[in-house]
């Protein structure tokens, strides 16, 4: 099934589309160190694909990648159906993959409000002098996009901190505003970099509903990084596992947590 | 109304415009400061470069001619045209723009994630080159720059209060014009800054980098922007004081006026740049006015620093600078 060209449907009746992007022979090297060794997987249109691994196992670099943060040494990155020449990291979130970080990024100075209309960047199109000389257009595009903007703040149930400068606020908060932040750009893809890290039982519950919420609600295809393996089985629809910059392991979370390379990856072999 | 009273008045309104005068320049720092964390020190030498190169096309000056001759041995000045104010003042913003642009693509962009104190020891020897770079390209002679603000007393002001007092105020018509660009451009900054995309973006870039570019906001274009823009204000500080006091060397030094006033309107906040140089010139003003005499005089020169001084122990942040938030 998940072979499938056209893409299939999942056990919740949810619908998965075909490829929309893919990752052809991956090589990221650091001078000598080989972050990621010739990986290669695909993401399908409204998935949430997770990607797995022990410590330091290059899952963060991969995000990086994806989101053209780091430029790999070999390989290919195709993006709804092209080939995708070496970008900057600004090109990438304005081609509509937009992405959370492991050690929050936000703009600490800013209300929460500012901080996710950033995120309308790609959608407002005014120039500047436009936006100096023609104030009606501004003005219009300023008031839909903060339409956009509140049904987020909604959305992820952060109306009471909509003015607050984000410096202020609680890790878990924080957390969800980068979301927001994020969602706010409409991404087709949406990367997370370990959305959950560092959480509470009661604020991972939360995170994760949210995940599942926007997946459902918006179509929107993610992929993320997490170490909880509860947390991954629970939401993911197909899970890449990594270890030492490899790829050992590619399917369902059932597939996966019976792969036998799995398996020894996270618990150790017995050396005799 | 007691003499005394009405030349406390007229000493008040003089040093309004004159703290307009110290804004314009700290509003140069100000933007710098707020996209990208960079003291520029050049910020004075930018307003000096700005207003050569206004004075040389004006006047249609050849640039680097003494250089040229030097080595050709020829004896060009200039090309024998004068260009119209306006449209000198549109090509000086022209150079400042590529200026800016050099300045990001051969320094800055370069220097990315350093240290605060390592750029701003780029921004000095940047301050020090353009100063030579002006100096090779427009000449060190001092020269008059006019292109067409009033100057002199403003006779209606004198008149009404000659009329209603008995004594005419002496307020100078290019301060009115300083007060009145200065309140244009202020609010144009602030709504610039707080309500458009390239604002935000401006500010976002302040904030945090990498975050920025998850977001699709490209850091050179935002930091060539953020440079256009100190020229721009350079341009305006440069013309304003060009205008008062002739252009020369001194005109750089007007920067060290801007620190106190930095000081007290903190360094991140545009209406602080203002209300900040107000203090200053008021203040400056009426400590000479009143306690001038009974400590000998010459208070202006330290009287600005002191008060800065006093900020710095008491509220670092200024007026109305971001409070320093950390959570522990």
């Amino acid at each position: 099934m998940l072979d499938a060209p056209e893409g299939y449907t999942t056990e919740d009746g949810r619908k998965i589309g075909g490829v929309v992007m893919e990752m052809k022979n991956i090589t990221l090297r650091f001078g000598g160190v080989v972050a990621i060794k010739d990986i290669s997987f695909d993401i399908r249109e409204g998935e949430i694909r997770a990607i797995i691994g022990p410590n330091g196992a290059g899952k963060s670099s991969m995000l990086n990648v994806i989101s053209g943060f780091y430029n790999p040494q070999e390989g290919e990155v195709w993006y709804k159906g092209a080939k995708r020449p070496p970008m900057k990291p600004y090109q990438v979130a304005r081609q509509g993959i937009a992405r959370t970080f492991q050690n929050i990024a936000l703009f600490d100075g800013m209300s929460v409000l500012d901080n996710i209309m950033t995120g309308r960047i790609r959608q407002m199109n005014a120039g500047l002098f436009s936006q100096a000389l023609w104030k009606g257009r501004a003005e219009r595009e300023e008031v839909e996009n903060r339409g956009a903007v509140e049904k987020i703040i909604d959305f992820l149930e952060i109306q009471h901190i909509r003015k607050t400068p984000v410096g202020r606020l609680p890790y878990g908060l924080k957390k969800r505003v980068e979301l927001a932040r994020a969602l706010a750009a409409e991404p087709s893809i949406l990367l997370l970099d370990e959305p959950m890290a560092g959480m509470n039982v009661e604020e991972k519950e939360d995170m994760s509903r949210f995940v599942l919420d926007v997946n459902d609600e918006f179509g929107t295809t993610i992929v993320l990084i997490e170490h909880d393996m509860g947390v991954v089985m629970d939401l993911s629809d197909r899970v890449v596992v990594m270890d030492y910059g490899r790829k050992i392991g590619d399917g369902t979370p059932d597939e996966v947590r019976t792969n036998q390379a799995v398996i020894d990856a996270y618990l150790g072999v017995a050396h005799d | 109304m007691p003499d005394q009273l009405i030349f406390a008045i007229e000493v008040f309104l003089n040093g309004l415009m004159a703290g307009v005068l110290y804004a314009l320049v700290a509003l140069g720092f100000v933007l710098i400061y707020k996209a990208s964390g960079i003291f520029n020190y050049a910020q004075g030498v930018l307003a000096l470069f700005a207003a050569l190169t206004l004075v040389g096309i004006m006047e249609g000056q050849v640039p680097f001619s003494h250089l040229i001759n030097a080595v050709f041995g020829t004896e060009i000045h200039n090309f024998g045209f004068h260009v119209p104010a306006l449209l000198a003042i549109a090509l000086t913003m022209v150079v400042m723009v590529v200026l800016a642009w050099l300045v990001n693509t051969l320094i800055f962009r370069h220097l990315v994630n350093q240290e605060p104190i390592i750029l701003f020891m780029a921004t000095i020897g940047l301050a020090y080159f353009l100063e030579g770079f002006g100096d090779i390209m427009w000449g060190a002679d001092i020269k008059k720059l006019d292109v067409g603000l009033p100057q002199g007393i403003n006779g209606f002001i004198d008149q009404i209060t000659l009329d209603a007092l008995g004594y005419g105020f002496f307020i100078d018509n290019l301060d009115l014009v300083a007060t009145a660009v200065a309140a244009l451009l202020v609010t144009a900054l602030v709504i610039f800054a707080q309500y458009t995309r390239q604002g935000r973006a401006m500010r976002a870039v302040a904030d945090d980098h990498q975050a920025a570019l998850s977001v699709g906001i490209s850091l050179n274009f935002i930091w060539v922007m953020v440079w256009s823009l100190a020229g721009f204000v350079a341009l305006v500080a440069g013309i304003m004081w060009g205008t008062k006091s002739g252009v020369q060397f001194s005109l750089s030094l007007i920067a060290l006026k801007a620190l106190p006033v930095l000081m007290l309107g903190g360094f991140t906040s545009i209406p602080g740049a203002i209300v900040g140089g107000l203090i200053i010139g008021v203040g400056e003003k009426m400590f000479e006015f009143l306690i001038g005499p009974l400590v000998g005089g010459a208070t202006e020169n330290w009287f600005a620093y002191v008060l800065a001084l006093l900020f710095l122990v008491f509220r670092p942040q200024g007026l109305f600078g971001e409070k320093i938030i950390e959570r522990v």
